[in-house]
């Protein structure tokens, strides 16, 4: 018996019995399709975060106070603050930088006229917008001569300007920081919201200016130095990043008098692991999550095994007069179990369609991520389709190549 | 047509092989504790071209010989040569292989695929003897002419009548031209007019394309049909006799000779 006349035997079997083929192919559709969209959905949010990460400039380092543990316990262990003096022997000793800032800030009231609002107030080095990757749409940015006259000037971010400006030009309008008034020179791009906050809800200064005059009595530490909020090491590539980051550790811990043996007062976060971090806690959520809708497959598949043995009874002897003429028992289970997989192979295209659909109304109603809908997945919801058909049939198609020829055409 | 005397089918199954050489085949079945003979050394030859019939009461055995016959079933003791090939021995796919090439399957209640075209169902052998595309149409519309439906090939079963309906499956039993047509009861569920014309077809298959045909009833008018009468009671043949007397059923005559298509065929 040819291939071609299997296949076309099983197409015309399902067809004769559309509304019961249709009901058991959608058992397989629902379960390829809830895995194929849960996939599409965690890619997609999985690079999302990506692109978020790396929107705050690429190959970067974070140096900040405080060590964060890596399991469980306190978040936070021993902290000390970071000092200008750490920053520029940071700069100074650390190889493979391209570049590198400083910011020191916090939260603070701004008003202009009758609009306040508040918002953290960063001083930053003039260096920040090339660091992060992010420039101003209006005006200009913080430059050297600010930082080294601690000039009163402000970069805002989108969300202040429009908070504080209503659609007006900001530039060179004076508002008050703390009460203490700052002329606008520029606003930054819009950056937009993630899942980390309104990154526009900011405003710039020079780090001289933060540090000296407007949070001057929070910025002094002990030994009369400038405290950092954090460092910002731009590297010259990943690979250049364990080197860099174990050599500022070194430096720090040794700056900081600790013990050899003493944990960090200090972390240092590198945007390439954070993204690791974060792809590692989507993947096994999604992988969790396909497990989950995989199992509404195996559900589709017993579902397939049902209606496969009721075939077989009903179509006992016609069986039986195959066999007469000439069918072999080979041929008998191949003609049930081809149609068993063309149940599950055809349920699994519809449930393609359908978690493609589905992962895209997802971000229809969760927006800001694109589902990502990998060849990968689609080739594992056809071979697992292919592998319930094949799973589930083979019993009823067993049955039916074992029975006898003369009871099954006895059979009423 | 005047049924031949008994020295011109003497002289013609000399002729020919024997198509069917069983020796004391016996076949038990256990049921329980008590021990079923259902045959006992029935013992029977039959040569190619021959008309026969097995007749008995239901119980007797005849369908338990049809089977073991027709390659459905295998004897518990005993020999049987079916064209020569010692069928007691082979394994299930062999005996299909068998059923598929030497015989040719006629039911009481003729079995035809439902929602299928009377071409298709004669195309059915055919499929499982490997036989494709074109040239399995045609000998498939071949066997439908020989049966006098050439021009309903495109009907389905419910659209024909009984009679028809077991026409298709006599087409269906000639498509693969095996050495050998088997029918259980091939008139018991038509009226007497539809059965009268299938044993007429019967007997013009056997006459003019020399098919060797066995008819399993319990009807001696059906029996009477054929050239001889093999009789069976308790598992155990009883009688052999030449029918004398031979009813000749008036039908139509054949529009196409089989034995034609087979040359066609083979060619």
């Amino acid at each position: 018996m040819y291939l071609l006349d299997v296949a076309r035997l099983a197409w015309r079997t399902l067809l004769a019995n559309k509304l019961r083929a249709t009901l058991t192919m959608l058992g397989i559709s629902i379960g390829v399709g809830a895995v194929i969209a849960l996939l599409a959905v965690g890619a997609g949010v999985q690079s999302y975060i990506t692109q978020q990460f790396s929107s705050a400039g690429t190959n970067l380092i974070v140096i900040i106070p405080g060590h964060i543990q890596q399991a469980g316990g306190n978040a936070f262990g021993p902290q000390a603050p970071l000092s200008m003096a750490d920053y520029r022997a940071v700069e100074a000793d650390t190889p493979f930088l391209v570049n590198t800032s400083a910011s020191y800030g916090q939260a603070a009231n701004l008003t202009f006229e009758s609009n306040t609002t508040q918002v953290n107030v960063n001083g930053v080095t003039p260096s920040f917008k090339d660091v992060r990757n992010w420039n101003v749409r209006l005006g200009r940015f913080i430059d050297d001569s600010d930082n080294g006259g601690r000039s009163r000037v402000v970069v805002l971010g989108q969300t202040t300007t429009n908070d504080l400006f209503a659609g007006d030009d900001p530039l060179d309008k004076v508002i008050k920081i703390n009460n203490i008034p700052f002329r606008v020179i520029g606003v930054m791009e819009a950056k937009g919201s993630t899942f980390l906050g309104d990154q526009d809800a900011v405003a710039f200064i020079p780090l001289s200016t933060a540090q000296e005059r407007l949070f001057q009595k929070s910025a002094l530490t002990a030994n009369g130095d400038r405290r950092v909020s954090n460092i910002l090491l731009q590297v010259t590539d990943d690979g250049a990043r364990p080197v860099v980051e174990a050599s500022v550790k070194d430096l720090l811990h040794e700056r900081h008098h600790l013990a050899a043996d003493a944990e960090d007062d200090f972390s240092v976060v590198s945007q390439a692991e954070l993204i690791r971090t974060f792809s590692d806690v989507t993947s096994v959520l999604t992988t969790f999550l396909g497990a989950i809708a995989a199992i509404s497959l195996l559900v589709g598949g017993v579902g397939i095994m049902n209606i496969m043995l009721v075939s077989v009874t009903e179509r006992t002897r016609e069986i039986g007069l195959r066999k007469a003429v000439g069918a072999t028992s080979r041929a008998i289970l191949s003609q049930f179990l081809t149609e068993a997989i063309f149940l599950s192979l055809l349920g699994g295209a519809i449930g393609i369609a359908i978690g493609i659909g589905g992962a895209y109304a997802i971000s229809l109603i969760a927006s800001g991520f694109t589902p990502v809908v990998k060849s990968s997945a689609i080739v594992l919801a056809v071979g697992f389709s292919f592998v319930v058909g094949l799973f589930f049939g083979i019993y009823p198609a067993r049955r039916a190549a074992r029975l006898n020829p003369i009871d099954a055409l006895r059979y009423e | 047509m005047a049924a031949p005397d008994r020295q011109d089918r003497l002289a013609r199954v000399d002729g020919h092989t024997l198509v069917i050489d069983a020796r004391d085949l016996t076949k038990t079945y256990q049921m329980g504790e008590i021990e079923v003979h259902a045959l006992r050394d029935a013992t029977l030859q039959v040569h190619a071209g021959e008309f026969a019939a097995i007749m008995g009461p239901s119980g007797s055995g005849k369908s338990t010989l049809m089977n073991i016959l027709g390659c459905l079933d295998q004897a518990t003791t005993g020999t049987y040569l079916l064209d020569g090939v010692d069928v007691n021995r082979l394994k299930d796919n062999q005996l299909s292989a068998i059923r598929n090439r030497k015989i040719g399957f006629v039911f009481q209640s003729f079995n035809l695929l439902r929602r299928t075209s009377a071409i298709e169902n004669v195309e059915l052998p055919l499929i499982y003897a490997g036989v494709v595309g074109r040239q399995r149409y045609e000998r498939a519309r071949h066997a439908l002419e020989a049966v006098g439906l050439g021009d309903r090939i495109h009907h389905h079963a419910n659209e024909l009548s009984g009679g028809q309906q077991q026409r298709v499956a006599i087409a269906r039993a000639l498509a693969s031209q095996p050495s050998l047509i088997l029918a259980d009861e091939p008139t018991g569920n038509l009226d007497s007019v539809s059965g009268e014309e299938i044993m007429g077809l019967f007997q013009s298959l056997n006459e003019q394309s020399g098919i060797t045909v066995i008819i399993v009833t319990h009807d001696l008018r059906i029996a009477m049909h054929t050239r001889r009468i093999i009789r069976i009671a308790d598992g155990v043949i009883t009688g052999d006799e030449p029918v004398l007397e031979q009813i000749v059923a008036s039908h139509e005559p054949l529009t196409k000779s089989v034995v034609g298509d087979k040359a066609q065929a083979a060619g």
